[in-house]
């Protein structure tokens, strides 16, 4: 789609452009899969990208929203600090890192994004400029945190790292031969900071659900090998190979999908193994690959990602079902329990969240539909960041504080000069 | 530990090249005419790279500043790396002198006015390094963007010559012809993107250039080639093309 997108580098630039549109979306390096921050107009952050302040002894960071997880990293971990939160990506912003509330493998322990807040800046939609935080201007903050950048345009964030001794995470994987053992084992190492499961959906009978979990910690100096104890601290190398073209559609088949399903399962021989990783295939495992996407083919896929109450395990199962029947599988169907969490729009709650993704093919959209009736039914709720083709109604029906959200729009943004195609097809903006 | 001076520190061009010659250890002095908005890129810097890094406030086309400027740097930069630069559309400087003359100024006027005396110094010091980046629009000036291209084409004839100079006298210059870059200036231009550099290789390029006492660095190696082939069409022929 055609789109205006302007960028800026300077706070006078910035509230030149926000009076000048008539609308806009903030948007930072595109990374979510949907339409959040598509729009016929666009203010974009990458140029907006400086560090203000650091403070390495209490760990707090101070940046501009523009700025990608991956240079953040790239000084804070030298310096012995990590993100509190990390998504399976590095190349997200900040200020994206906010308005889609990010979580990570340790949301049941640490919490999403927006719980390491100190306090932001934003611009608003008249141009006025206000600080918000956990205890000032509490109604804006927590809009803020998950709401698709739809109450202004963060400028300045201020948020709490992580201290840590090494670079790197000492992991366990342990292999599940069905869906009751890896939520089994889900529950028995939740003291681990960190945990996803890798689920195959297209196995059947008694083999349903057959995961490999993969749990981390970070590292203590005394934990690492002989050979990384010179430099704990050490970066991981620079290296990217690049996905060279757009496989055809056909590639990936229900058969083709299966395969990689079993080489992955099976490439763990043992029952568990342990080791030491970088942090960078640990937390960013796709990073790797640029241009990943192109596997799907030119048509690409759809990310679908929802969170059932932990007492609708049964709905995980349903869902997994219909997905092997309609032999719909994908390469990347990642299983992880979220901690507590109430927020206003946020989207992590306490329960399972899966995460996955289909090539488009024709019927998808039905089917999705479908299963989007199987996630109310059983309490749950969908991933705004990642949606494409939700209706308003399953928006409405999955986040019971909708209806506060968009008083509180009201106030900040009351005309829908902050809008996306997102926020115009969930209705959470007035209609033009 | 080198200082590198920035003249015109407030480009994205001039950000990437602050950060990448930061990234080397060098302390960055940043110079503008808007120095207040230096102050985030400031921050960056000294965060980041941990090095030096000080702002100053600098008019490329308020040439009676030049030497009071350069006077009150209390450390003398070791590399001055000339930045500023100012495009406007052609049909409109056509017309207005103002706009004309502004980029006759911005690109070439100024540059001579602040680097003649730096010149000076690094010659009677007997070393430094001085990086301007210039264009290849340049090269040859075509109709749609000739007021530019004359004043840029003016920059490259004086580094050549300061080059030639101060060669003897142990100081090395450094020309650097970009080609299309992703930046401010260009925003609103539909680049080719194989064409196109971002401004992290324009800065990859200068580090490069100042390290291997490169003379004259185009970022994208296929721009040497165009510019050939564009500066060997007859001019009969030339003349003819809208370009």
């Amino acid at each position: 789609m055609e789109s205006d997108e302007r960028f800026f580098s300077f706070d006078d630039q910035l509230q030149k452009l926000v009076k000048e549109s008539t609308h806009f979306i903030p948007r930072g390096n595109g990374r979510c899969y949907g339409d959040a921050s598509l729009s016929t107009e666009t203010i974009n952050t990458l140029k907006y990208d400086k560090v203000l302040s650091f403070d390495t002894t209490n760990g707090i960071l101070e940046c501009q929203s523009g700025l990608t997880l991956d240079k953040i990293l790239e000084f804070i971990v030298p310096k012995g600090w990590f993100l509190p939160v990390t998504p399976g990506t590095k190349f997200i912003t900040v200020g994206g890192a906010v308005g889609s509330d990010v979580h990570g493998k340790n949301h049941h322990i640490d919490g999403s994004f927006s719980n390491h807040i100190v306090e932001m800046e934003l611009i608003l939609a008249d141009g006025t400029i206000t600080v918000c935080s956990p205890s000032q201007n509490t109604q804006l903050f927590e809009a803020t945190c998950g709401g698709m950048g739809l109450t202004g345009l963060i400028t300045r964030i201020k948020f709490r790292l992580k201290k840590i001794e090494t670079s790197y995470i000492k992991q366990k994987q342990v292999k599940a031969e069905n869906l009751d053992e890896v939520i089994r084992l889900f529950d028995e190492y939740n003291h681990y900071t960190y945990s996803v499961a890798w689920i195959d959906c297209l196995k059947k009978g008694k083999q349903f659900g057959r995961s490999i979990l993969i749990l981390g910690e970070h590292a203590k100096v005394d934990e690492l090998p002989e050979k990384y104890k010179s430099d704990p601290l050490k970066l991981p190398a620079k290296k990217s190979i690049p996905f060279p073209i757009n496989l055809p559609s056909w590639v990936l088949n229900s058969f083709t999908v299966k395969l990689f399903n079993f080489l992955y399962y099976g490439k763990n021989f043992k029952k568990e193994i342990n080791n030491v990783v970088s942090y960078e295939p640990f937390f960013y495992p796709l990073d790797a690959i640029l241009n990943w996407n192109r596997g799907y083919g030119k048509k690409g896929f759809i990310q679908y990602q929802f969170v059932l109450p932990l007492e609708a395990k049964q709905g995980l199962v349903e869902i997994l079902n219909r997905i092997s029947d309609e032999g719909l599988g994908s390469f990347l169907a990642v299983l992880k329990v979220f901690g507590k969490q109430e927020s206003l729009i946020s989207f992590p709650t306490e329960g399972y969240t899966l995460a996955l993704d289909f090539p488009v093919r024709d019927g998808l959209f039905k089917f999705l539909d479908e299963l989007d009736k199987i996630v109310l039914n059983y309490g749950g709720r969908l991933y705004m960041s990642k949606d494409a083709r939700m209706k308003p109604e399953v928006l409405t029906a999955g986040y019971p504080r909708l209806n506060e959200f968009k008083q509180i729009l009201n106030t900040y943004n009351p005309k829908g000069k902050i809008r996306s195609i997102q926020s115009d097809r969930l209705l959470l903006t007035p209609q033009l | 530990m080198s200082t590198v001076l920035l003249l015109g520190a407030t480009s994205d061009m001039a950000v990437a090249i602050a950060r990448k010659m930061a990234e080397k250890g060098n302390n960055i002095q940043l110079a503008a005419r808007n120095s207040n908005r230096l102050q985030a890129l400031q921050s960056d810097i000294s965060v980041r790279y941990n090095v030096a890094c000080t702002i100053h406030e600098f008019d490329a086309t308020d040439f009676a500043s030049h030497a009071f400027f350069y006077q009150s740097l209390s450390v003398k930069p070791d590399i001055t790396i000339c930045v500023f630069g100012y495009m406007s559309d052609n049909i409109t400087a056509g017309k207005d002198w103002q706009e004309a003359s502004k980029m006759i100024n911005s690109n070439y006027t100024g540059a001579v006015s602040i680097l003649n005396i730096i010149a000076e110094e690094y010659a009677a010091k007997k070393s430094g390094t001085i990086v301007g980046i210039s264009s290849v629009a340049g090269e040859r000036g075509r109709q749609s963007n000739y007021i530019y291209g004359s004043a840029k084409a003016g920059f490259t004839a004086y580094l050549s010559g300061l080059r030639n100079k101060l060669y003897h006298d142990n100081v090395h210059v450094v020309t650097v012809l970009p080609g299309f870059v992703n930046t401010k200036m260009t925003a609103e231009l539909n680049l080719p993107p194989l064409l196109t550099a971002s401004t992290e290789q324009v800065a990859d390029a200068v580090e490069k250039a100042i390290r291997k006492n490169q003379n004259v660095v185009y970022v994208k190696w296929f721009w040497k080639w165009i510019m050939k082939i564009i500066k060997s069409v007859p001019e009969n022929m030339f003349k003819k093309k809208k370009l």
